[in-house]
């Protein structure tokens, strides 16, 4: 029940919020999304952690075909759906500050937007899994269209057909799994699209080689792992920033729990074929947007380069499939979340003052903008992964886990640490340092209202660097049941 | 059969509605005859199966269903005709009945058990909409489409006829189950090559009727020439009623034929569906585009064709049921929102829907959900409807049609967010006025939308109902 609870709050609360207007839909939306937190946080208390799905919840819901509506939480659901609930009220106080036309209809689309991310983390039944896939793209479509830069037209519409042509791709692999289920009667009710009827198919080689790619397609887009990346940096600039951040710290981490939970298990054999390949190409990536970085002027393109660069290396955890790489995957996933979504915040605010992002025409903040300064370097050294942050303890795991596949593939993956350093560094020399700009005199600190959303993500960035246990603990028994499915078919 | 009595009386009945002069009684009045039919259908559904007219037309759940939607969306359809009756247009009474009368037609079509029948149905539903397309007496575009529709119309009902007719010759009966045990067991062998000439013909006639490729090319002119409230009934009514009577003259009367028909089918599904999608993305207008995505629904409903197998119950019939009703209620609602802002802002491009999200949120929404329905899109019918239809295909191990109509839908995806980026990512002109809508008509458009992601979220108590 607390299941269902938590992933139609959000629904509700925006259906209710397009009743209201202005001020009222604002305070709505973000009570909604602090209760909706407070109800996560509770289920992490409640939750006994075993390897198996708590909280289950299982109705019949398309009979005639043997569908489920079957939901369920195991540690790695749980904390993406904390990641998730815990961001979503700092994305939206975000937006706050922003003037833009129609913020009732904003605010709904994010509140409706998360009941798809969390139906994302806990379905266990495919074809729900993929209903809301589908369910949480249609919002950001939106946000991202309505409210976002010049090429808004051009550039939703890529990211929409890139994205959809992925899942379309997933759904034909499912179809196929869901039909090799059950007896091979005619009707279709006889077959199942449980998750753990998926985990215990007996696929060929063969078929899982191809089945691989069908599935993956929607995944590595969705990261985005290099060369599907190719409507990423795009989006991410001229989205609005309130989408950016979903995008980038929740959405993108459908791409790495759909290949945890749905890609490795259930075809493992495909797995183990293309393993290298997918490595090679992780690796690629993260050069890649690491080099791509450097080269950036415009703030907020440059950390959409370094974000594909940190996605490769998660990506190349994940396919390392040991348990290092994936519980360093899963911590990373957090420290992303809350470094990425910090960081397209800060790049926001500095835009909202200056009215530029462009790197050359900002210089000497930091006098007027102490707090803000502090600010934007704990988010930065945390992405560049300095000891105590968040950004540390995922990149050291995933770099170990990356190591233990191949050394030399590691010590290559090792440099994004140095590439990260590198740009980001330079960003906030140029920005925040540097040889005073048209703005230096004039810009403001942080408000009260900005620093209420960096505080809790600077405290984040901290608890995970300092107590990473917390929140391994909770991954260790998901990832060791992942990593034995997977044994099992190979 | 009540239906078809009372459709038939109340036909008349609105005939005689017309000489009171007021056409203010007209709108009401057909909706309520409607509603009544519509529930005389539902309480069909649970008597035993009948036969009637000795043996030509049958009663049973497969024609109450497919009636049910036919009359469905006739009486969502008909709040969009407002702008007949506020304009007083001096036919409407007659309009009206036209409607009620193809509505029999389109019944007869699918409760057919004899091939008179389905000539028949075929022929009343057919010769209204020759007259309903051509009802804008003074707009050239709409004379135009009448004439090519009638021509057409006429030249297809032959090649039909000339079907049935060597389909009796081979077989020497009309009647369904007459014809299956003559095609299984021929008893004479050389009349074989008459029959499949026959079958040919009547697969020609009907993929006319329900504008599949090639015999299509006349539905984007006389889509875009009709006015835009007959050309939203021509593109559900007669397809729906088009694909329950194909689907039962292959299933019933021909699965024996079926190494036949079979290739005949699939290359027809494979071709409509490239040429629908295809043509669709080259549309300028909203209208066309619309046109040519219901070629391509055709495609999607032939594949259903294809997955049954020559069985007419089961998965394949009740997804062909499914997108029928899927289908029609997302086009009823975009047809109707085209409609109503056509008639205001007089510009039937894309550009006619610039700033429409703005203007009319109300609207836009309903057309969002409409075209994602259209789609394929999760969350609304069509979704579900593609899926049963894609599922039971690939069930009967038609794999390549399946990926075939994936990519296809892919191209879909592209001109269905068209008219979405015209009323959300487009500014309106400076001096456009919010579209008027009337209370009847936006109750029926959030009606629509409710229904679509009803489907979408819950097919479960249609999904298995035949």
């Amino acid at each position: 029940m607390l299941t269902a609870v938590l992933l139609f709050l959000p629904l509700a609360a925006a259906l209710l919020l397009l009743l209201t207007k202005g001020a009222t839909a604002r305070a709505l939306a973000l009570g909604a999304s602090l209760i909706e937190f407070g109800l996560a946080v509770y289920t992490a208390f409640a939750f006994k952690n075993s390897g198996a799905a708590g909280f289950d919840l299982n109705y019949s819901w398309i009979p005639s075909a043997g569908i489920n509506f079957h939901l369920g939480l195991d540690g790695l659901s749980l904390l993406l759906v904390l990641l998730t609930t815990f961001l979503v009220p700092l994305i939206l106080l975000s937006a706050f500050k922003r003037d833009f036309d129609n913020p009732t209809a904003f605010y709904a689309l994010v509140l409706f937007m998360q009941t798809g991310l969390l139906g994302v983390f806990t379905s266990l039944d495919a074809f729900l899994f993929y209903f809301f896939w589908e369910v949480a793209l249609i919002p950001i479509y939106f946000l991202a269209g309505a409210w976002g830069g010049e090429r808004r037209v051009a550039i939703t519409l890529k990211f929409f057909l890139y994205t959809v042509v992925g899942s379309l791709l997933m759904l034909a692999g499912f179809v196929y799994l869901y039909l090799q289920t059950g007896p091979a009667a005619g009707s279709l009710a006889a077959h199942s699209s449980e998750l753990s009827a998926f985990y215990s198919l007996k696929l060929s080689a063969a078929e899982q080689s191809w089945l691989f790619w069908l599935i993956f397609a929607a995944f590595a887009v969705k990261m985005p792992i290099f060369p599907f990346h190719t409507w990423q940096p795009d989006t991410y600039t001229d989205a609005p920033a309130p989408a950016t951040m979903l995008l980038s710290g929740i959405m993108l981490k459908m791409g790495i729990y759909g290949t945890m939970r749905w890609l490795l298990p259930v075809v493992p054999l495909g797995v183990s074929q293309w393993q290298k390949p997918v490595i090679i190409l992780s690796v690629i990536g993260i050069i890649y947007g690491a080099i791509i970085a450097i080269r950036q002027r415009d703030v907020k393109r440059l950390i959409a380069y370094s974000s594909l660069s940190h996605v490769g290396l998660m990506a190349a955890g994940v396919f390392s499939l040991t348990a290092t790489g994936l519980q360093g995957t899963v911590v990373q996933m957090l420290a992303h979340g809350v470094n990425v979504v910090g960081m397209f915040f800060i790049a926001d605010a500095i835009e909202r003052r200056t009215g530029t992002r462009y790197i050359p025409d900002l210089g000497g903040l930091t006098r007027r903008t102490p707090v803000l300064s502090v600010c934007f370097l704990v988010m930065l050294l945390s992405t560049v992964a300095l000891p105590l942050t968040g950004g540390f303890v995922g990149e050291f795991l995933l770099l170990a886990g990356v190591y233990q596949y191949n050394a030399w593939v590691g010590a290559v993956a090792g440099l994004t640490i140095i590439f990260s350093a590198v740009y980001l560094l330079r960003m906030f020399q140029r920005v925040m340092l540097g040889p005073d700009s048209a703005f230096s005199e004039t810009i403001t600190d942080l408000t009260g209202s900005e620093l209420l959303v960096l505080v809790p993500l600077i405290a984040l960035v901290f608890w995970i660097g300092l107590f990473p246990n917390s929140f391994l603990h909770l991954a260790e028994p998901a990832v060791a049941s992942i990593l034995e499915v997977v044994a099992r078919g190979r | 059969m009540t239906s078809i009595i009372l459709l038939s009386v109340f036909g008349i009945v609105n005939l005689f509605l017309g000489f009171l002069r007021s056409n203010k009684v007209l709108l009401p009045g057909a909706m309520l005859l409607l509603l009544a039919v519509f529930g005389a259908n539902y309480a069909d559904w649970n008597s035993e199966p009948a036969s009637y007219f000795n043996h030509m037309l049958v009663v049973d759940h497969y024609t109450v269903a497919f009636t049910g939607i036919v009359l469905l969306t006739a009486i969502v359809l008909l709040p969009f005709s407002r702008s007949y009756v506020v304009s007083g247009e001096p036919n409407l009474a007659e309009y009206y009945a036209l409607l009620l009368f193809s509505l029999v037609g389109a019944i007869m079509m699918i409760g057919y058990d004899h091939l008179l029948m389905l000539f028949v149905g075929i022929e009343i539903l057919s010769i209204s909409m020759y007259v309903l397309a051509g009802s804008s007496k003074r707009d050239s575009r709409s004379n135009e489409a009448a004439l090519k529709y009638f021509l057409m119309g006429a030249f297809a009902t032959g090649i039909l006829l000339f079907g049935v007719a060597l389909l009796y010759g081979a077989t020497g009966t009309f009647a369904l189950s007459q014809l299956a045990a003559a095609v299984a067991a021929p008893a004479n062998a050389s009349l074989q090559p008459m029959l499949y000439i026959g079958i040919l013909m009547m697969i020609i006639g009907i993929g006319f009727k329900v504008s599949a490729a090639p015999f299509h090319f006349w539905t984007p002119d006389v889509y875009e020439g009709t006015p835009t409230f007959f050309t939203a009934f021509m593109s559900t009514v007669v397809k729906t009623a088009g694909f329950a009577a194909f689907l039962k003259l292959l299933a019933v009367a021909l699965p024996a034929a079926q190494g036949f028909w079979m290739p005949t089918i699939q290359a027809m599904c494979a071709l409509t569906l490239l040429l629908g999608n295809v043509g669709a993305a080259a549309q300028d207008s909203p209208k066309r585009m619309l046109a040519y995505s219901s070629v391509s629904h055709a495609g999607y409903l032939l594949i259903g064709l294809v997955a049954s197998k020559g069985v007419l119950k089961g998965e394949a019939a009740s997804a062909i049921f499914f997108y029928s009703l899927a289908y029609s209620i997302a086009t009823v609602a975009s047809f109707g929102v085209l409609k109503l802002v056509n008639d205001h802002r007089q510009n039937d491009s894309y550009a006619g829907l610039n700033g429409l999200g703005r203007t009319n949120p109300l609207l836009a929404f309903v057309m969002t959900v409409a075209m994602l329905s259209l789609a394929g899109i999760p969350l609304t019918g069509g979704f579900f409807g593609k899926f049963f239809l894609l599922a039971a295909a690939v069930g009967q191990g038609y794999i390549g049609l399946v990926v075939f109509a994936v990519i296809m839908s892919m191209v879909g995806l592209y001109y269905y967010l068209r008219p979405l980026i015209a009323m959300y990512l487009r500014p309106a002109d400076e001096n456009a006025t919010p579209v008027p809508v009337d209370g009847i008509q936006s109750a029926t458009l959030v009606v629509l939308a409710l229904l679509t992601i009803i489907l979408g979220i819950a097919p479960g108590f249609l999904s298995g109902l035949l």
